[in-house]
Protein backbone atom coordinates (compact mmCIF):
# COMPACT_ATOMS: atom_id res chain seq x y z
CA UNK A 1 0.00 0.00 0.00
CA UNK A 2 2.62 2.05 0.94
CA UNK A 3 3.73 1.77 -2.91
CA UNK A 4 0.78 3.19 -3.94
CA UNK A 5 0.43 6.37 -1.85
CA UNK A 6 2.04 8.17 -4.56
CA UNK A 7 0.47 7.09 -7.64
CA UNK A 8 -3.22 8.05 -5.16
CA UNK A 9 -1.57 11.16 -4.54
CA UNK A 10 -0.97 11.81 -8.01
CA UNK A 11 -4.33 10.72 -8.79
CA UNK A 12 -5.82 13.27 -5.67
CA UNK A 13 -4.25 16.42 -7.36
CA UNK A 14 -5.15 15.95 -10.79
CA UNK A 15 -8.93 15.41 -9.78
CA UNK A 16 -8.76 18.15 -7.29
CA UNK A 17 -7.63 20.18 -10.15
CA UNK A 18 -10.02 18.79 -12.70
CA UNK A 19 -12.32 20.02 -9.83
CA UNK A 20 -10.85 23.47 -9.45
CA UNK A 21 -11.56 24.13 -12.81
CA UNK A 22 -15.36 22.96 -12.85
CA UNK A 23 -16.00 24.82 -9.58
CA UNK A 24 -14.13 27.83 -8.76
CA UNK A 25 -15.25 27.16 -4.94
CA UNK A 26 -13.07 24.99 -4.17
CA UNK A 27 -10.38 25.76 -2.42
CA UNK A 28 -6.37 26.12 -3.72
CA UNK A 29 -4.32 23.61 -4.09
CA UNK A 30 -1.47 24.35 -1.10
CA UNK A 31 2.11 22.77 -1.09
CA UNK A 32 1.52 19.61 0.95
CA UNK A 33 4.99 18.49 1.61
CA UNK A 34 6.63 21.75 3.74
CA UNK A 35 10.26 22.58 3.41
CA UNK A 36 10.70 20.73 6.92
CA UNK A 37 9.78 17.91 5.70
CA UNK A 38 12.25 16.65 2.70
CA UNK A 39 14.90 15.59 4.42
CA UNK A 40 15.12 12.02 3.25
CA UNK A 41 14.30 14.33 -0.26
CA UNK A 42 17.28 15.24 0.33
CA UNK A 43 19.45 12.52 0.50
CA UNK A 44 22.09 11.40 -1.79
CA UNK A 45 20.35 7.98 -2.23
CA UNK A 46 17.35 9.58 -3.75
CA UNK A 47 19.41 11.86 -6.74
CA UNK A 48 18.48 10.83 -9.85
CA UNK A 49 22.16 11.47 -11.13
CA UNK A 50 24.69 11.56 -7.90
CA UNK A 51 27.88 11.40 -9.96
CA UNK A 52 27.81 13.64 -13.43
CA UNK A 53 31.26 11.93 -15.24
CA UNK A 54 29.80 8.17 -14.25
CA UNK A 55 26.47 8.55 -15.72
CA UNK A 56 28.00 10.57 -18.47
CA UNK A 57 30.23 8.08 -19.13
CA UNK A 58 27.30 5.38 -19.22
CA UNK A 59 25.40 7.60 -21.34
CA UNK A 60 27.72 7.68 -23.62
CA UNK A 61 28.27 4.22 -23.88
CA UNK A 62 24.75 3.61 -24.50
CA UNK A 63 24.33 6.56 -27.10
CA UNK A 64 27.21 5.04 -29.76
CA UNK A 65 25.42 1.54 -29.67
CA UNK A 66 21.87 2.00 -29.24
CA UNK A 67 19.52 3.91 -31.90
CA UNK A 68 17.47 6.08 -29.17
CA UNK A 69 18.84 9.18 -27.19
CA UNK A 70 17.91 12.00 -25.41
CA UNK A 71 15.15 13.00 -22.56
CA UNK A 72 17.79 11.54 -19.89
CA UNK A 73 18.60 14.58 -18.33
CA UNK A 74 22.33 15.09 -20.02
CA UNK A 75 23.04 17.61 -23.34
CA UNK A 76 24.82 14.61 -24.76
CA UNK A 77 26.76 15.83 -28.03
CA UNK A 78 28.27 14.76 -31.08
CA UNK A 79 31.48 12.16 -31.79
CA UNK A 80 31.85 9.66 -34.65
CA UNK A 81 31.97 6.75 -32.22
CA UNK A 82 29.64 4.20 -34.19
CA UNK B 1 36.56 24.85 -45.89
CA UNK B 2 33.46 26.25 -45.94
CA UNK B 3 32.58 23.69 -43.23
CA UNK B 4 35.54 23.91 -40.93
CA UNK B 5 34.74 28.24 -41.42
CA UNK B 6 31.65 27.56 -40.44
CA UNK B 7 32.45 25.62 -37.38
CA UNK B 8 35.02 27.97 -36.19
CA UNK B 9 32.53 30.74 -36.36
CA UNK B 10 29.73 29.07 -34.11
CA UNK B 11 32.47 28.30 -31.71
CA UNK B 12 33.53 32.03 -31.54
CA UNK B 13 29.83 32.70 -31.34
CA UNK B 14 29.51 30.63 -28.64
CA UNK B 15 32.84 31.58 -26.86
CA UNK B 16 31.57 35.29 -27.25
CA UNK B 17 28.51 34.62 -25.84
CA UNK B 18 29.75 31.99 -22.78
CA UNK B 19 31.55 35.54 -21.73
CA UNK B 20 28.82 37.85 -22.45
CA UNK B 21 26.80 35.79 -20.07
CA UNK B 22 29.43 35.16 -17.72
CA UNK B 23 30.27 39.15 -17.21
CA UNK B 24 26.44 40.19 -16.92
CA UNK B 25 25.51 37.64 -14.70
CA UNK B 26 28.58 38.90 -12.22
CA UNK B 27 27.66 42.28 -12.49
CA UNK B 28 23.79 41.54 -11.51
CA UNK B 29 23.48 41.54 -7.50
CA UNK B 30 19.51 39.40 -7.28
CA UNK B 31 18.36 37.90 -4.50
CA UNK B 32 18.70 33.92 -4.40
CA UNK B 33 16.34 31.48 -2.59
CA UNK B 34 18.07 28.40 -4.48
CA UNK B 35 21.44 27.13 -3.65
CA UNK B 36 24.27 27.26 -5.88
CA UNK B 37 25.40 23.28 -7.07
CA UNK B 38 27.77 22.51 -4.57
CA UNK B 39 31.30 22.36 -5.28
CA UNK B 40 32.97 19.34 -6.18
CA UNK B 41 35.72 17.18 -7.90
CA UNK B 42 35.52 13.83 -9.74
CA UNK B 43 38.38 12.15 -11.33
CA UNK B 44 37.23 8.73 -13.04
CA UNK B 45 38.68 5.52 -15.17
CA UNK B 46 36.19 4.01 -17.41
CA UNK B 47 36.89 1.36 -19.54
CA UNK B 48 34.16 -0.57 -21.85
CA UNK B 49 34.96 -3.85 -23.83
CA UNK B 50 32.52 -5.65 -25.82
CA UNK B 51 32.13 -6.92 -29.26
CA UNK B 52 35.41 -6.39 -30.26
CA UNK B 53 35.95 -2.76 -29.19
CA UNK B 54 37.64 -1.69 -26.05
CA UNK B 55 37.53 1.83 -24.38
CA UNK B 56 39.39 2.84 -21.98
CA UNK B 57 40.59 6.88 -20.42
CA UNK B 58 40.40 8.88 -17.44
CA UNK B 59 37.82 11.95 -17.02
CA UNK B 60 38.18 14.63 -14.70
CA UNK B 61 35.58 17.45 -13.15
CA UNK B 62 35.93 20.42 -11.37
CA UNK B 63 33.12 22.65 -10.11
CA UNK B 64 33.59 25.85 -7.98
CA UNK B 65 31.77 28.55 -7.58
CA UNK B 66 33.45 32.38 -7.71
CA UNK B 67 32.07 35.03 -5.66
CA UNK B 68 29.09 32.89 -4.75
CA UNK B 69 26.92 34.18 -7.29
CA UNK B 70 27.87 31.60 -10.02
CA UNK B 71 29.62 28.08 -10.17
CA UNK B 72 32.00 27.16 -12.83
CA UNK B 73 32.36 23.58 -14.32
CA UNK B 74 35.21 22.08 -16.22
CA UNK B 75 35.76 18.32 -17.78
CA UNK B 76 38.53 16.60 -19.60
CA UNK B 77 36.96 12.78 -20.95
CA UNK B 78 39.44 10.33 -22.84
CA UNK B 79 38.17 7.50 -25.30
CA UNK B 80 41.29 5.74 -26.23
CA UNK B 81 39.51 3.23 -28.59
CA UNK B 82 41.09 0.12 -29.98
CA UNK B 83 38.29 -1.12 -32.36
CA UNK B 84 37.72 -4.55 -33.78
CA UNK B 85 34.53 -4.91 -33.78
CA UNK B 86 32.44 -7.09 -36.10
CA UNK B 87 32.26 -4.56 -39.31
CA UNK B 88 35.77 -4.02 -39.17
CA UNK B 89 36.85 -7.82 -39.21
CA UNK B 90 34.61 -8.20 -41.56
CA UNK B 91 34.76 -5.33 -44.00
CA UNK B 92 38.10 -3.53 -43.00
CA UNK B 93 40.91 -3.57 -40.68
CA UNK B 94 41.80 -2.73 -36.89
CA UNK B 95 42.43 0.48 -35.53
CA UNK B 96 43.15 2.76 -32.94
CA UNK B 97 42.19 6.42 -31.93
CA UNK B 98 41.96 8.68 -29.16
CA UNK B 99 38.95 11.11 -28.89
CA UNK B 100 39.55 14.22 -26.36
CA UNK B 101 36.85 16.29 -24.64
CA UNK B 102 36.75 19.37 -23.14
CA UNK B 103 33.89 21.19 -21.41
CA UNK B 104 33.30 24.42 -19.63
CA UNK B 105 29.39 25.52 -18.20
CA UNK B 106 28.38 28.19 -15.97
CA UNK B 107 25.57 27.86 -13.21
CA UNK B 108 23.62 30.95 -12.19
CA UNK B 109 21.02 30.87 -9.76
CA UNK B 110 18.15 33.82 -9.16
CA UNK B 111 15.57 33.44 -7.08
CA UNK B 112 13.89 30.16 -7.35
CA UNK B 113 15.60 29.82 -11.01
CA UNK B 114 19.14 27.80 -12.26
CA UNK B 115 20.42 28.72 -15.42
CA UNK B 116 22.92 26.54 -16.97
CA UNK B 117 25.09 27.78 -20.11
CA UNK B 118 27.83 24.85 -21.15
CA UNK B 119 30.14 24.22 -24.21
CA UNK B 120 31.73 21.57 -25.22
CA UNK B 121 34.15 20.66 -28.00
CA UNK B 122 35.06 16.87 -29.25
CA UNK B 123 38.23 16.06 -31.24
CA UNK B 124 39.45 12.85 -32.68
CA UNK B 125 41.57 12.50 -35.48
CA UNK B 126 38.62 11.94 -37.87
CA UNK B 127 35.93 14.00 -36.11
CA UNK B 128 35.30 17.04 -34.59
CA UNK B 129 32.13 18.00 -32.85
CA UNK B 130 31.52 21.35 -31.11
CA UNK B 131 28.40 22.03 -28.92
CA UNK B 132 26.59 24.21 -27.09
CA UNK B 133 23.77 24.47 -24.46
CA UNK B 134 21.37 26.28 -22.15
CA UNK B 135 19.27 24.97 -19.69
CA UNK B 136 16.89 26.79 -16.86
CA UNK B 137 15.43 25.22 -13.92
CA UNK B 138 12.41 27.02 -12.13
CA UNK B 139 11.09 25.85 -8.72
CA UNK B 140 7.51 26.53 -8.34
CA UNK B 141 4.82 25.68 -6.11
CA UNK B 142 6.39 25.86 -2.98
CA UNK B 143 9.69 24.21 -3.61
CA UNK B 144 7.69 20.80 -4.70
CA UNK B 145 7.72 21.72 -8.48
CA UNK B 146 10.53 21.86 -10.48
CA UNK B 147 10.57 23.08 -14.26
CA UNK B 148 13.23 22.67 -16.61
CA UNK B 149 13.71 23.43 -20.38
CA UNK B 150 16.66 23.91 -22.44
CA UNK B 151 18.43 23.48 -25.75
CA UNK B 152 21.47 22.28 -27.25
CA UNK B 153 23.14 23.10 -30.03
CA UNK B 154 26.50 21.03 -31.98
CA UNK B 155 27.67 21.07 -35.16
CA UNK B 156 30.16 18.49 -36.58
CA UNK B 157 33.00 18.28 -39.01
CA UNK B 158 33.24 14.49 -40.36
CA UNK B 159 36.68 13.41 -42.06
CA UNK B 160 37.97 10.17 -43.36
CA UNK B 161 41.78 8.88 -42.80
CA UNK B 162 43.40 8.32 -45.71
CA UNK B 163 41.19 10.33 -47.85
CA UNK B 164 42.12 14.16 -47.72
CA UNK B 165 39.63 15.51 -49.96
CA UNK B 166 36.09 13.39 -47.97
CA UNK B 167 34.97 16.09 -45.72
CA UNK B 168 31.54 16.30 -44.52
CA UNK B 169 29.28 18.80 -41.86
CA UNK B 170 26.28 17.56 -39.36
CA UNK B 171 24.47 19.98 -37.32
CA UNK B 172 22.11 18.86 -34.33
CA UNK B 173 19.49 20.55 -32.50
CA UNK B 174 18.13 19.55 -29.05
CA UNK B 175 14.89 20.74 -27.35
CA UNK B 176 14.23 19.69 -23.91
CA UNK B 177 11.27 20.12 -21.28
CA UNK B 178 11.06 18.65 -17.80
CA UNK B 179 8.94 18.14 -14.94
CA UNK B 180 10.19 16.97 -11.23
CA UNK B 181 7.61 16.81 -8.82
CA UNK B 182 7.08 15.48 -5.16
CA UNK B 183 4.65 13.50 -4.35
CA UNK B 184 5.12 13.01 -0.87
CA UNK B 185 8.10 13.07 2.01
CA UNK B 186 9.55 10.18 0.45
CA UNK B 187 8.36 10.13 -3.28
CA UNK B 188 9.15 12.29 -6.15
CA UNK B 189 8.90 12.02 -10.07
CA UNK B 190 10.00 13.36 -13.42
CA UNK B 191 9.09 13.33 -16.46
CA UNK B 192 11.47 14.91 -19.11
CA UNK B 193 10.60 15.03 -22.79
CA UNK B 194 12.86 15.69 -25.63
CA UNK B 195 13.18 16.65 -29.30
CA UNK B 196 15.79 15.84 -31.41
CA UNK B 197 16.70 17.25 -35.15
CA UNK B 198 19.97 15.97 -37.14
CA UNK B 199 20.93 17.11 -40.71
CA UNK B 200 24.33 16.68 -42.59
CA UNK B 201 26.35 13.52 -42.87
CA UNK B 202 24.76 10.84 -40.69
CA UNK B 203 26.38 8.20 -41.64
CA UNK B 204 30.24 6.39 -41.75
CA UNK B 205 32.23 6.89 -44.45
CA UNK B 206 33.55 3.68 -43.21
CA UNK B 207 30.44 1.15 -43.37
CA UNK B 208 29.41 -0.87 -46.33
CA UNK B 209 26.39 -1.95 -46.73
CA UNK B 210 25.24 -5.40 -48.78
CA UNK B 211 23.05 -5.15 -51.69
CA UNK B 212 22.45 -8.96 -53.60
CA UNK B 213 25.27 -9.80 -51.33
CA UNK B 214 27.65 -7.06 -52.52
CA UNK B 215 29.62 -4.60 -50.28
CA UNK B 216 28.11 -1.23 -51.54
CA UNK B 217 28.93 2.69 -49.13
CA UNK B 218 25.79 2.59 -47.59
CA UNK B 219 23.74 5.94 -47.94
CA UNK B 220 21.49 7.46 -45.20
CA UNK B 221 19.11 10.10 -45.18
CA UNK B 222 20.58 13.49 -44.33
CA UNK B 223 18.11 14.54 -42.16
CA UNK B 224 16.21 12.45 -38.89
CA UNK B 225 14.15 13.99 -36.33
CA UNK B 226 13.02 11.95 -32.71
CA UNK B 227 11.30 12.53 -30.07
CA UNK B 228 11.69 11.26 -26.35
CA UNK B 229 9.84 10.97 -22.83
CA UNK B 230 11.26 9.59 -20.25
CA UNK B 231 9.19 8.76 -16.65
CA UNK B 232 11.14 8.27 -13.62
CA UNK B 233 10.02 7.43 -10.12
CA UNK B 234 11.97 7.51 -6.75
CA UNK B 235 11.17 6.51 -3.30
CA UNK B 236 12.76 5.96 -0.43
CA UNK B 237 11.68 2.55 1.66
CA UNK B 238 12.50 3.56 4.99
CA UNK B 239 15.51 1.50 6.15
CA UNK B 240 17.79 3.74 4.51
CA UNK B 241 17.30 2.35 1.22
CA UNK B 242 15.60 3.73 -1.77
CA UNK B 243 14.51 2.47 -5.37
CA UNK B 244 13.78 4.29 -8.56
CA UNK B 245 11.81 3.08 -11.72
CA UNK B 246 11.97 4.25 -15.24
CA UNK B 247 11.07 4.16 -18.39
CA UNK B 248 11.36 6.00 -22.18
CA UNK B 249 9.79 5.76 -25.53
CA UNK B 250 11.79 7.16 -28.84
CA UNK B 251 10.57 7.26 -31.96
CA UNK B 252 12.21 8.92 -35.16
CA UNK B 253 11.48 9.53 -38.80
CA UNK B 254 13.79 6.69 -39.73
CA UNK B 255 10.80 4.72 -38.05
CA UNK B 256 12.60 3.61 -35.21
CA UNK B 257 10.50 2.93 -32.24
CA UNK B 258 12.47 1.99 -28.70
CA UNK B 259 11.28 0.58 -25.23
CA UNK B 260 13.87 1.34 -22.25
CA UNK B 261 12.52 -0.17 -18.73
CA UNK B 262 14.82 0.55 -15.61
CA UNK B 263 14.92 -0.80 -12.11
CA UNK B 264 17.17 0.05 -9.26
CA UNK B 265 17.48 -0.37 -5.58
CA UNK B 266 19.83 1.54 -3.55
CA UNK B 267 21.18 1.03 0.38
CA UNK B 268 23.43 2.52 3.19
CA UNK B 269 25.61 0.08 5.06
CA UNK B 270 26.53 0.94 8.31
CA UNK B 271 28.66 4.81 8.61
CA UNK B 272 30.66 4.73 5.26
CA UNK B 273 29.12 2.36 2.84
CA UNK B 274 26.24 2.77 -0.09
CA UNK B 275 25.79 0.42 -2.86
CA UNK B 276 23.10 0.64 -5.77
CA UNK B 277 22.58 -2.49 -8.36
CA UNK B 278 20.12 -2.04 -11.37
CA UNK B 279 18.52 -3.68 -14.17
CA UNK B 280 17.73 -2.20 -17.35
CA UNK B 281 16.52 -3.25 -21.02
CA UNK B 282 15.96 -1.73 -24.28
CA UNK B 283 14.84 -3.03 -27.27
CA UNK B 284 14.35 -1.22 -30.70
CA UNK B 285 12.37 -1.93 -34.18
CA UNK B 286 15.05 -1.56 -37.24
CA UNK B 287 15.14 2.21 -39.31
CA UNK B 288 13.24 1.64 -42.60
CA UNK B 289 16.60 1.71 -44.74
CA UNK B 290 18.00 -1.03 -42.85
CA UNK B 291 19.22 -4.08 -44.49
CA UNK B 292 20.71 -7.45 -43.19
CA UNK B 293 21.45 -8.04 -47.08
CA UNK B 294 19.30 -5.70 -49.48
CA UNK B 295 17.22 -8.09 -52.76
CA UNK B 296 16.44 -4.39 -54.27
CA UNK B 297 18.07 -1.11 -55.47
CA UNK B 298 17.12 1.79 -53.04
CA UNK B 299 17.67 5.23 -52.75
CA UNK B 300 19.21 4.59 -49.04
CA UNK B 301 20.74 1.54 -47.40
CA UNK B 302 22.32 0.93 -44.45
CA UNK B 303 23.50 -2.31 -42.45
CA UNK B 304 24.71 -0.23 -39.22
CA UNK B 305 23.64 -2.38 -36.80
CA UNK B 306 22.67 -0.09 -34.36
CA UNK B 307 19.81 0.43 -36.85
CA UNK B 308 18.68 -2.95 -36.79
CA UNK B 309 16.09 -4.49 -35.05
CA UNK B 310 17.40 -5.89 -31.76
CA UNK B 311 17.75 -5.51 -27.91
CA UNK B 312 19.75 -5.80 -24.43
CA UNK B 313 19.85 -6.51 -21.18
CA UNK B 314 21.89 -4.63 -18.01
CA UNK B 315 23.13 -5.65 -15.08
CA UNK B 316 24.98 -3.78 -12.80
CA UNK B 317 26.10 -2.12 -9.72
CA UNK B 318 27.56 0.37 -7.56
CA UNK B 319 29.35 0.78 -4.55
CA UNK B 320 30.55 3.32 -2.59
CA UNK B 321 33.01 3.89 0.13
CA UNK B 322 33.61 7.35 2.43
CA UNK B 323 37.38 7.70 2.74
CA UNK B 324 37.19 10.78 4.81
CA UNK B 325 34.72 13.26 5.76
CA UNK B 326 35.49 16.40 7.54
CA UNK B 327 32.13 17.85 8.37
CA UNK B 328 31.51 21.58 6.74
CA UNK B 329 34.85 21.09 5.23
CA UNK B 330 35.13 18.83 2.95
CA UNK B 331 33.60 14.64 1.75
CA UNK B 332 35.90 12.83 -0.19
CA UNK B 333 34.11 9.10 -1.65
CA UNK B 334 35.83 5.87 -3.56
CA UNK B 335 33.64 4.37 -6.01
CA UNK B 336 33.47 1.29 -8.79
CA UNK B 337 30.85 0.53 -10.81
CA UNK B 338 30.31 -2.53 -12.98
CA UNK B 339 27.75 -3.13 -15.41
CA UNK B 340 27.42 -6.46 -17.76
CA UNK B 341 24.93 -6.12 -20.82
CA UNK B 342 23.89 -9.24 -23.20
CA UNK B 343 22.91 -7.83 -26.91
CA UNK B 344 21.05 -10.04 -29.29
CA UNK B 345 20.18 -8.88 -32.97
CA UNK B 346 17.54 -10.34 -34.62
CA UNK B 347 18.56 -9.18 -37.95
CA UNK B 348 22.45 -8.65 -38.31
CA UNK B 349 23.76 -11.78 -39.78
CA UNK B 350 27.69 -12.67 -38.52
CA UNK B 351 29.06 -13.03 -42.33
CA UNK B 352 31.51 -15.18 -40.65
CA UNK B 353 29.63 -18.30 -39.96
CA UNK B 354 25.96 -17.03 -41.04
CA UNK B 355 24.32 -16.97 -37.59
CA UNK B 356 22.71 -14.42 -35.94
CA UNK B 357 24.84 -11.83 -34.28
CA UNK B 358 25.43 -11.22 -30.63
CA UNK B 359 27.94 -9.88 -27.98
CA UNK B 360 27.99 -9.12 -24.40
CA UNK B 361 29.58 -5.80 -23.03
CA UNK B 362 31.72 -5.05 -19.99
CA UNK B 363 31.65 -1.40 -18.30
CA UNK B 364 33.67 -0.85 -15.27
CA UNK B 365 34.56 2.75 -13.59
CA UNK B 366 36.78 3.62 -10.63
CA UNK B 367 36.36 7.25 -9.76
CA UNK B 368 37.04 9.42 -6.44
CA UNK B 369 34.41 12.11 -5.61
CA UNK B 370 34.65 15.05 -3.24
CA UNK B 371 32.52 17.78 -2.49
CA UNK B 372 34.08 20.89 -0.58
Amino acid sequence: MTALRPLVVAAGVALSLLGGCAMPTVPTIQPWVKPYERERLGDPIMKLSRDALPDKHFEHVRDVREGARGATGFQGGGCGCN
Amino acid sequence: MAATKAAIGLWRRLLALFGGLLGGLLGVAGARAADLPENKAEALIHSYSGGGVNAYGPAFLVRKSIFDKVSLTGTYYVDAVSNASIDVVTTASPYKETRHEFGLSADYVYRDAQITFGLMTSHEPDYVANTGSLDVTQEVFGGMTTIAFGFTRASDTVKKHNEPDFKDSADHWQYRLGLTQILTTRWLMSVNFEALSDEGYLASPYRVARVFGAAVPERTPRTRTGRAVKLRLVGDLGNRDAMHVGYRYFTDTWDIRAHTAEIGYSRYFGENWLADSFFRYYSQTGALFYSDNATSETLYVSRNRQLSTFNNMGLGGRLSYNLRRVPGRYDLKLNGSYEYTRFKFKDFTDLRDGSLYGYASNVVQVYLSATY
